[in-house]
């Protein structure tokens, strides 16, 4: 169990260490972030609601996380360094769960100033909500990340992402935007953690499957 | 089932019965039977597009067959060295080679790997970002990770690509010093390199 | 043998559903569609679970053959998925006038999985036939018998507070009759798809086989 953690500590700090070399997708996921909430802004009619407003907050936040996720097994694909992984003595599932750290990680950085300029452009945001997105966090990078390692093998790999993901992301945003708009989310943060557990569990017992033949 | 003795002492780290593997509605091998019994030294020939980099992908089980059986050793065993090197090009080549070796979990990682860039002549290249090196110098970092954890079966996908004279020497006579102690499977356009340490072949056709 | 249970089952459980059992109450003959509707429905569900059984008998067994079964299964289930979607939407249309409505459970839980299952086709024609395609697919297929009880619980939780049931098809108020005459139809469509699953199936090994006499020939 120490050794599985360590494993994927280590690719979770090799995946921070090349982000950090490079600065490609953090600094995109930002700019995304912030530029869809400007846009938003623009689409919602003048008499601004707030439900709406959080509404789109969700679509902001699935969308930017798909951002990441799509940037997420480039580096493995570019030269063909996924066959050094899986060839390592290692679980294959702790290349998954270094990933899903990683994503979560640049997700989390990227909601940290998400949140407050939504706060600044649109209106405040209760507990509930952080609390909501965390959970949705967990789920979005623990599914994402598997259906990026398949998106990776196809052909239309760009294409096929968000293909695979939104109707797995569905839950989520209903379980999201719920906990966010409603005066008592208990039953919709309790969705949500519902999801994370299921769908890791399954994403971490297939991942195998997903990088071997 | 149970490995098949072939001589004396040689237990069978390979072993193929029917092998054959498809990409689609392309055939690219078929009903290949071999053995690579331990210590042997196997090269593999044949002409581009003959499927030599197939085979020796479903030997280190990066690739699975998709008819006949294949026994291959379990992967902490095998080194394996194919057209790419298998190293980030953002990370150095030190950075690339702590990585891997705290996967293989290496004991003494620091010395095991100051030792392998000695010997490759890339000690005084070990902290430049490997998308700066040459591809000479990219296909020895390979070696280095292949060789990393001292495997037992050793597949290399034509490793004489990309070195110079002496990068060719230098793996000349690694090959050499590897030669009774491991297992090896080699392909090669150029098999009269290794037919002096070469134990058996098999050509592709 | 399939086909002709399929096709004695529901010529017999459409005589019962129209002549037999009693019509509704409220909603007169247009209820009469639920014996269509329902089933078609049901058979959907037991065609995406058995190309999920495939999947997992795929990744456990790794045996290929698994991989046309479990592909065959998840075909036929969006057909009548999208039968599902076509049926429910005329029957609502009939109802209450409205060709979709997001208050009907059932409809988005299919819209979602027809969304889930055609993104399915989409990954496997993106990637070359081989073991890869099949585990893919299998991983693929698996979350697909996930989604179906999480958006089922999402829809159920978020229905309750948005869209309040006001239309409710299927009481338990429903007759002996009517059951029977359900069930008999039920029966058949599982029939009809077990039928359309063995024939596509053996036209796909058929297929298969010619291709490798072809390559043994050459």
């Amino acid at each position: 169990m120490r050794r599985y953690l360590a494993d994927a500590a280590v690719l979770a700090r090799k995946d921070v260490l090349l982000e950090l070399r490079g600065r490609e997708t953090l600094p995109a996921m930002v700019l995304f972030v912030v530029s869809a909430l400007v846009v938003f802004h623009f689409a919602l009619p003048g008499e601004q609601s707030r439900l709406a407003a959080l509404g789109l907050l969700w679509v902001a936040i699935l969308f930017t996380a798909l951002l990441g996720l799509g940037r997420a097994f480039v580096a493995e694909r570019e030269h063909r360094l996924l066959d050094g992984l899986v060839l390592a003595p290692c679980d294959r599932s702790a290349i998954w769960l270094g990933k899903v750290a990683a994503t979560f990680v640049f997700l989390l950085l990227a909601e940290a100033v998400a949140l407050p300029a939504f706060q600044l452009f649109f209106s405040g945001i209760d507990g509930p909500t952080v609390a909501a997105v965390l959970l949705a966090d967990v789920g979005i990078c623990a599914v994402g990340t598997l259906l990026a390692a398949m998106a990776s093998a196809g052909r239309a790999r760009e294409l096929l992402l968000p293909l695979l993901f939104l109707p797995l992301a569905i839950p989520i945003m209903i379980g999201g935007v719920g906990a966010a708009t409603v005066e008592h989310p208990a039953r919709y943060l309790g969705f949500l953690g519902l999801y994370d557990v299921l769908f890791a569990i399954l994403a971490w017992a297939s991942f195998e499957y997903v990088v071997t033949e | 089932m149970a490995p098949k003795r072939i001589d004396a002492g040689g237990r069978a780290m390979i072993q193929a019965r029917g092998l054959g593997k498809r990409f689609g509605d392309k055939r690219v091998l078929a009903e290949l039977d071999f053995e690579v019994a331990d210590g042997d030294f196997l090269v593999v020939t044949g002409p581009n597009g003959s499927g030599k980099t197939t085979l020796l992908r479903l030997c280190v089980g990066l690739a699975a067959p998709t008819s006949g059986e294949l026994d291959i050793p379990d992967r902490s065993l095998i080194g394996y060295l194919g057209h790419d090197p298998l190293v980030y090009r953002e990370l150095t080549a030190l950075e690339n080679l702590n990585l891997y070796g705290r996967l293989y979990r290496i004991l003494q990682r620091r010395e095991r790997i100051g030792m392998l860039l000695e010997r490759f002549g890339l000690w005084d290249a070990r902290n430049e970002r490997t998308g700066s090196l040459s591809r000479g110098m990219l296909q020895r970092l390979g070696l280095c990770r292949t060789l990393l954890h001292e495997p037992a079966l050793l597949v290399l996908d034509e490793p004489y690509s990309s070195l110079d004279a002496e990068g060719a020497t230098l793996l000349d006579s690694e090959l050499a010093d590897l030669r009774p102690t491991r297992t090896l499977v080699v392909a090669t356009h150029d098999p009269t390199r290794v037919a002096r340490l070469a134990s058996g072949r098999l050509a592709l056709a | 043998m399939f086909a002709a249970a399929a096709l004695l089952l529901l010529v017999s459980g459409m005589t019962l559903a129209l002549y037999w059992a009693p019509e509704d109450v409220d909603q007169g003959f247009s209820q009469k569609i639920f014996y269509i509707h329902v089933p078609v429905a049901l058979t959907a569900y037991a065609c995406f679970g058995w190309g999920a059984w495939k999947a997992l008998r795929l990744l456990w067994k790794r045996e290929q053959r698994y991989d046309l079964e479990s592909y065959t299964a998840i075909h036929m289930g969006t057909i009548f998925g999208l039968l599902t979607l076509v049926t429910g939407s005329i029957w609502a249309k009939i109802s209450w006038n409205i060709w979709w409505s997001w208050g009907e459970r059932q409809l988005v839980l299919f819209l979602i999985l027809f969304l889930f299952y055609s993104a399915y086709f989409m990954l496997r024609y993106s990637i070359d036939p081989g073991p890869q395609r099949a585990n893919l697919s299998a991983v693929y297929a698996l979350f697909g018998v996930a989604l179906i009880p999480v958006s089922f619980l999402a829809i159920r939780i978020a229905g309750t507070l948005y869209h309040p049931a006001v239309f409710k098809r299927d009481g338990p108020d429903m007759t002996g009759e009517m059951f029977a005459a359900f069930c008999v139809c039920f029966g058949g469509m599982l029939a009809l798809a077990a039928a359309l699953y063995a024939n596509e199936l053996t036209g796909k090994r058929l297929d298969e086989r010619l291709r490798d006499l072809r390559e043994a020939l050459a």
